[in-house]
């Protein structure tokens, strides 16, 4: 049985409101919770695999060439060294997010420093890594290499689908009350999962098991398959617990492709973890950004012109750019619109997905701009965001679906106590510590994907739920369980959802926010379907079926569901499908942020004290996981704001601060007892269980909040990020 | 090859394994206890923390053969699915984590760092050397700053600890 829906027009059903089970939208605890304390989740690394060796990647020590000698030679054969993979189908670049094909091959030519060159092969990790280390490559290099993105000789290109042009900002420029025209820098990022890259792959004939750290098996499978150049149908692949994401492991990277020629080679399975430095090198970055934003508004605050002309960069021939003004398309309102990404081609390490691409750094800097706006025109902060809330999309002209930003605004104002927060910068003191106060708006867009997942409920009336869906930390086990045992009236406790494995029906994986939603959205589908067979059989409508606590039916009347069975299984499977409602209407999650910091006025040093979030998601599924996933943004946004930086030296590309001691990702004590408010919505045009995505939405603009607060607590405007004591130091009030 | 006598969660083992091999690599490539988790490698992110002869340590930064003769407490020797610690326990129920991968290290510093408070070590946050009489959220935070959480579940990793170490708010 298949129950499919494709979302062409809003459902307006709002279903799951129907069912009394009591599960869904609850602090639930993960149910996998447990396992995690007691350190019994099987992550990446952690499979027990019989006569295992180990792989370490020897990497490149230029920026650009090519590789005219790997001296293997002398090393195979000693030191329990097995093989030294130099295979031309190993992986150059990694796999963008849904790349569904294989990335850049051939690891002779390289294109930025620190590329993977070679894998060694031995008996134990400690021979791998000291045969890597050992060695020798010899390389012709091209001197022709660029690095700086913003050199007169780098070369650009203009994407042509981002290049937006819309009336005449410079005449709105000139014939505005109020003007921003500013310059901004954001650094690049790194995803830093705490779990590095690792793959297993071990090889029974001609048929290939990969046991992984990846967010969507659904394309990696591809992906692994065109890069080995064997069929799909002959790869498994295991995901079911990964050490977060982020964006890094959306494709497959280096580890799956040398593991699997590896393991072929020797005859043996071969396991290869990343090392944190080669995580940093060889995976993913968040390009850095130049953006140039242009505000003009009226004497009323109310916006005639925007513009958001931003730089990137990326490797050449990366398709991936950084999508910062992908927010600033809809969010406000404003006539004449220039907004445009300009894509430098550097050899850096290849540019990708981190958390909430676009948004995380084009909302932290336009929520910035407004900020400088709000202070030329003496408006309110607040207020001058809600008198820039359009009615219909200022650009394509379609209306937004559900969208809770003034009252995410109005209740972040309410709860925050925003009107007897510090208005006059530099003015509020406590000893050595200058006090300031900052809000910004968030936003995000809200994507549907593809999405299958079978739900099988079982003779002794449990429910067993399979996907090929990853929990990167996200909650997926818990809210597919919720789903699940709300529709078939189960306690969580009945219902056991397995995940991660391409055995499963597919989806679309982890990534943009859009997995709870999309696969959500198959489980409730799947389960309807079940419902209908158990009314039938009970001889009414689904809809006038009650299932609650395992039973069937209301009052004294109810049955228990194994009876109802007698011994029969029912399975279906739920198939999800985006559709009109995503091109016919604007849809997007939305939000707010406000902080409070402290800057010491000798040292510099910047504490947040204090920060709030308000946001509207749609329905929210889990209210205690939804919680933890803003809890994470915004302590992502406190990196961004205040230390988080990737250093790159222009004299050869290469990472200066490749681990976790010299990229400052918040540490605990960096963090205050934040807090989170989860707005009450429901999107029937979404999705069927009215739900959003929500795993980004608390990064988009929250680093805003925390430099407007240090605006308005010194008086200074950090605009090249990360906003470090060295920016501030020689502008501070005097004592 | 070196031999060394370690003595995991009460249980002894005699490891035969290169001079080279750290005590993480011990316990998760040659004794299978793969809960202590490797995030970084240098001693960094502290996802490696093990309890040894009562101390936090990264697992890490240490070679396997300078223990011998070592007792040395992992996550698995704290409890299981059905027989939790407080802290395991409290950290499900505060959520005190998201992918996972950084909380067993998160919950053996912890389980170190009460005792240590409790022993009057004083913290960089403390007002007094003699320590705190209490743990405060700040206490708290700063005493688990060696253990890093990119999903950065840290409101909740202080109200799973302030809940077990009876802490004031």
């Amino acid at each position: 049985m298949t129950a499919h829906q494709k979302m062409d027009k809003a459902d307006e059903r709002n279903r799951l409101d129907d069912m009394v089970q009591g599960l869904v939208g609850t602090p639930m605890d993960r149910p996998e919770g447990p396992l995690k304390v007691s350190g019994q989740a099987t992550y990446a690394h952690e499979w027990d695999v019989p006569d295992m060796l180990y792989g370490v990647l020897a990497r490149a020590t230029i920026s650009k060439g090519r590789v005219t000698d790997v001296a293997s030679s002398g090393l195979i054969g000693k030191n329990g060294v097995r093989a030294v993979i130099t295979d031309d189908r190993l992986l150059r670049r990694p796999a963008q997010g849904g790349a569904d094909e294989a990335p850049a091959q051939g690891a002779k030519q390289v294109d930025y420093f620190g590329q993977p060159i070679a894998l060694v092969v031995a008996e134990t990790f400690e021979q791998a890594r000291h045969g890597a280390n050992r060695l020798e490559i010899s390389y012709e290099a091209e001197g022709n290499a660029a690095f700086d993105p913003e050199a007169e000789d780098t070369d650009t290109d203009l994407p042509e689908d981002d290049q937006l042009d819309q009336g005449d900002l410079d005449q709105a420029m000139r014939d505005a009350a109020f003007t921003v025209d500013q310059v901004y820098r954001t650094p690049g990022h790194n995803s830093a999962a705490m779990e590095p890259h690792c793959a297993i792959a071990s090889w029974d004939g001609d048929k290939l098991t990969l046991r992984g750290s990846y967010q969507m098996l659904n394309f990696n499978i591809n992906e692994l398959a065109d890069a080995l150049h064997i069929v799909p149908d002959n790869i498994h692949m295991l995901s079911p617990y990964v050490g977060g994401g982020f964006g890094s492991k959306l494709g497959i990277s280096p580890e799956a492709v040398s593991a699997a020629l590896a393991a072929k080679e020797v005859g043996q399975p071969v396991c290869v973890a990343l090392s944190r430095p080669q995580v940093f090198e060889t995976t993913m970055r968040r390009s850095e950004t130049r953006q140039h934003v242009r505000l003009a508004c009226g004497e009323d605050g109310v916006l005639t012109g925007i513009g958001h002309e931003c730089l990137v960069s990326n490797l050449p021939g990366e398709g991936f750019y950084e999508p910062v003004t992908q927010a600033t398309h809809f969010l406000y309102g404003g006539k004449h619109r220039k907004l445009g990404i300009e894509v430098a081609r550097v050899n850096r390490t290849c540019g990708g997905s981190v958390r909430a691409p676009g948004e995380a750094v084009g909302m932290q800097v336009l929520e910035n701009a407004l900020d400088e706006l709000a202070e030329a025109s003496g408006i309110d902060p607040v207020e001058l965001r809600k008198r820039n809330v359009p009615d219909r999309h200022p650009e394509q002209d379609i209306p937004y679906s559900s969208r809770r930003f003034v009252e995410a605004l109005d209740e972040g104002a309410r709860r925050f106590q925003w009107d007897e927060c510090n208005k006059k910068p530099g003015s509020l003191r406590e000893g050595d510590w200058l006090i300031g106060h900052g809000m910004a708006g968030a936003s995000r867009v809200n994507i549907l994907s593809e999405a299958k997942a079978r739900v099988t409920l079982q003779a002794d009336g449990s429910a067993l739920v399979e996907t090929d869906m990853t929990d990167i930390g996200t909650g997926t086990y818990a809210i597919l369980t919720q789903i699940a045992g709300e529709m078939l009236g189960l306690p969580a406790a009945k219902v056991e959802t397995r995940l991660g494995d391409t055995d499963f029906p597919r989806g679309p994986g982890s990534g943009g926010s859009w997995g709870a939603a999309s696969t959500g959205s198959a489980v409730f589908l799947a389960c309807e379907e079940i419902r209908g067979t158990i009314a039938e059989a009970m001889g009414i409508e689904e809809d006038e079926l009650t299932l609650a606590d395992g039973k069937a039916g209301k009052g004294e009347a109810a049955r228990p569901l194994a009876d109802i069975l007698a011994g029969k299984p029912l399975s279906a499977i739920g198939h999800i499908e985006p559709g009109q409602t995503l091109e016919e209407m604007q849809q997007a999650t939305y939000g707010s942020y406000f902080a409070e910091v402290a800057v010491n006025a000798v040292t510099g040093e910047t504490r947040v004290r204090r920060m709030l979030g308000v946001f509207g998601a749609g329905r929210i599924l889990n209210e205690k996981t939804a919680t933890s996933q803003c809890y994470g943004g915004m302590i992502w946004g406190i990196g961004s704001a205040l230390t988080e930086e990737l250093v790159f030296d222009n004299r050869d590309g290469h990472i200066v601060n490749h681990d976790l001691a010299e990229y400052h990702i918040p540490v605990n004590l960096d963090v205050p007892q934040i807090e989170v408010v989860l707005l009450e919505e429901r999107d029937e045009y979404a999705s069927p269980i009215q739900a959003k995505g929500i795993g980004e939405l608390g990064i988009c603009g929250a680093a805003a909040a925390v430099t407007n607060a240090i605006y308005n607590a010194t008086g200074i405007r950090v605009r090249d990020y990360p906003a470090t004591l060295d920016k501030l130091l020689a502008d501070l009030p005097e004592a | 090859m070196e031999t060394t006598e370690l003595t995991v969660n009460g249980k002894r083992h005699e490891l035969e394994a290169d001079s080279r091999v750290t005590l993480l690599d011990a316990l998760r490539n040659h004794l299978g206890l793969t809960g202590t988790k490797k995030g970084c490698d240098h001693g960094q992110c502290g996802a490696c923390t093990v309890i040894v002869e009562g101390r936090r340590i990264n697992s890490c930064l240490t070679l396997a053969c300078m223990h011998d003769g070592d007792e040395i407490t992992t996550i698995e020797g704290l409890g299981e699915p059905g027989n939790l610690s407080d802290l395991q326990a409290a950290f499900v129920a505060h959520d005190g984590f998201q992918c996972g991968y950084c909380t067993p290290g998160q919950i053996c510093s912890a389980t170190a760092m009460i005792e240590e408070a409790k022993a009057g070590w004083p913290s960089f946050v403390s007002d007094d050397l003699a320590g705190p009489d209490a743990l405060s959220d700040e206490e708290i935070s700063e005493r688990m700053s060696g253990n890093l959480c990119r999903c950065a579940a840290y409101p909740n990793i202080v109200n799973a600890i302030r809940q077990v170490a009876g802490g004031k708010s």
